[in-house]
């Protein structure tokens, strides 16, 4: 398989960038909202809008476009921050997030947002919506494909498993789910308040394909998506371990930075190290 | 009452998806391990390409349905309204009902009608979760007729729609020759003294009431409310005002149906009335045949006369 082209690599990684600060510039503006599950998971997103799915930000409900389902919905800034970037709508709507005459809700919705396939946030529920779009595309004999990002916490709901017995019994080759594997929830570490683990070996026994990488490297990414689309007969699952709260030091793998804003301070210094990140990338 | 034609809703149901299909390839039908009982079956021997079973999850195949939908399709998802309703509601609500998507969900075996099953399975708050979803249609057809009127109707129309059906075989309401539309109730006997609001299998015994009521000396106006929601408040507030008393009947429970939908119009119409409600009165079914439930549980003709007489004795 050939290696990801280093001056792609280079460009997603200054997207990502900038996507992390869309995220925390979002949150912070909003005064609410999910920094840390959004952070762990951009590089994905960023990956998938810029380097995988078939989309158009001027037709954004384009018949035959891939599909994107954030079923962890609460990582909306990160899906936001994308689109954004993306061109689904101007990157000055990041800060109107959550506020009353925004098109960005606190959690996705198609009914406000250019770019969203599918309403989410109430968790477990955006993976069987994926596959009803994976469904469609089979019977309608079209070669579009489904993309899913999962929290580790969320595959606690049970409706997650119902998905992935019918993804695989229906043969849903077409669909690719991502676990966020960051290993944290609101209450506490996933393993504390009720072990989801192992979760490779879930997916196998449910018939899926199953792909481990890490979250954070592009390489892997590409590499995982690539081997997602040449597998047949049976859904992928990409297990990403990843990093909560990644890129700002402070929000790293802590618990607390699940669900809550960065103060003026805060968000400064969330700032001053992206700032850096990027402007290390662009040198 | 000769030559009496009796058919279950649900079989209209099964035979109006057969008949979709032949006129729309984008109509889909999804079941819950229950194509037998639903009558989806029919549409699965019909077009098994167009068929999918979900198995026993229905919480997944409403998120299914609700994806399919985004794709273009029309979808049927179908299982007994106490899944459909009940245990997948809220799935109903945040993946179908709040992006407003294209799925019809057809619910069978509402109600204490259900029979032997017993209370696990005789779903009698369904009306009331499917009411309260912005933007839902909810509609509960009275006979065969306006059943196979329903689906075509729901399938014509753009967005959820909650459609409720009945295991027991019932006799004719209407001709072939109703025109149904969403939304519209009907006045099937006009009247004078009082209002009959019925709605599903208790339409058949307003009509009755309405007969017995009669003799007596009294005049009902029945009116046969099909869409609970969007609700007629023009036919039935008109109705209303013309008796100055209203009773509804229904076989669910008298909290949240039909009863409170229109309590809340007349009380809102500017012209408060009486309003008496017939229902299930706030309990859990029973195991018993349909028939012998539907007396036991006070669903029948004789109690719609003793609330008709409680609403005039109140004006």
């Amino acid at each position: 398989m050939t290696a990801l082209d280093a001056v792609i690599k280079k460009q997603l990684k200054i997207k990502a960038c900038k996507a992390r600060i869309g995220i925390v510039e979002s949150v912070y503006h909003a005064k609410s909202g999910h920094p840390g599950g959004s952070l762990s998971c951009v590089d994905i997103l960023t990956y998938l809008y810029f380097c995988h799915m078939n989309v158009d930000p001027q037709n954004p409900k384009m018949e035959d476009r891939d599909r994107f389902v954030l079923s962890k919905g609460h990582a909306a800034p990160a899906l936001y921050a994308v689109l954004a970037l993306k061109g689904f709508f101007p990157a000055e709507e990041l800060v109107t997030l959550r506020k009353s005459d925004s098109m960005l809700q606190g959690h996705p919705s198609i009914k406000y947002t250019p770019g969203v396939d599918m309403s989410t946030g109430s968790l477990g529920q955006g993976i069987s919506a994926a596959c009803g779009m994976a469904l469609g595309a089979k019977l309608g004999g079209k070669s579009y494909r489904v993309y899913t990002i999962l929290g580790d916490g969320e595959i606690q709901e049970g409706q997650v498993w119902e998905a992935a017995m019918y993804a695989s019994a229906k043969g849903l080759d077409n669909l690719v789910a991502v676990v966020d594997y960051n290993g944290l929830q609101i209450d506490g570490t996933c393993a504390e308040v009720n072990s989801p683990y192992p979760i490779a070996e879930k997916f196998k026994a449910f018939g899926w394909n199953v792909i481990e990488i890490c979250a954070h490297s592009f390489d892997e990414i590409d590499a995982a998506f690539r081997a997602a689309a040449e597998f047949k007969g049976k859904p992928s699952v990409i297990i990403a371990e990843s990093v909560k709260g990644k890129g700002v030091s402070y929000m790293e793998n802590q618990v607390g930075w699940h669900g809550k804003a960065p103060n003026a301070e805060e968000y400064a210094l969330a700032r001053q190290e992206l700032d850096a990140q990027l402007a290390a990338l662009e040198a | 009452m000769a030559d009496v034609i009796k058919t279950a809703t649900r079989d209209a149901y099964g035979k109006a998806l057969v008949e979709l299909g032949a006129i729309n390839d984008k109509v889909v039908v999804l079941d819950a391990d229950l194509a037998a009982a639903t009558k989806t079956g029919m549409f699965k021997k019909a077009y098994p390409d167009r068929f999918i079973d979900s198995g026993i999850a229905e919480s997944n195949m409403m998120g299914v349905a609700a994806g399919l939908a985004t794709a273009g399709y029309t979808v049927f998802a179908s299982t007994f309204a106490m899944f459909a309703a009940g245990r997948a509601y809220e799935q109903v609500r945040n993946s179908i009902g709040y992006p407003h998507l294209n799925v019809k969900i057809g619910a069978t075996h509402a109600g204490i009608s259900v029979g032997e099953d017993g209370a696990s399975h005789q779903c009698c708050e369904d009306i009331a979760l499917m009411r309260v979803i912005p933007g839902m249609v909810v509609i509960n057809p009275a006979d065969d007729i306006e059943a196979r009127a329903a689906v075509l109707a729901a399938a014509a129309y753009e967005g959820p729609v909650y459609m409720r059906f009945g295991r027991l075989a019932g006799p004719r309401v209407f001709d072939e020759s109703y025109q149904f539309e969403i939304g519209k109730a009907v006045v099937l006997r006009p009247g004078a003294d009082v209002t009959i609001c019925a709605t599903g299998l208790m339409v058949k015994d307003a009509l009755e009431a309405q007969e017995i009521l009669a003799a007596e000396g009294i005049s009902a106006e029945i009116i046969n409310v099909a869409t609970i929601k969007p609700l007629d408040n023009e036919t039935i507030l008109r109705s209303a005002a013309k008796t100055g008393a209203v009773v509804t009947a229904e076989e669910h429970s008298i909290i949240g149906g039909l009863g409170s939908a229109v309590a809340e119009a007349v009380c809102e119409g500017g012209k408060p009335v009486p309003v008496v409600r017939l229902g299930v009165n706030d309990t859990f079914g029973k195991s018993g045949p349909a028939v012998e439930l539907l007396h036991i549980f006070g669903l029948d003709a004789q109690n719609i006369v003793a609330k008709a007489k409680q609403a005039i004795a109140l004006k």
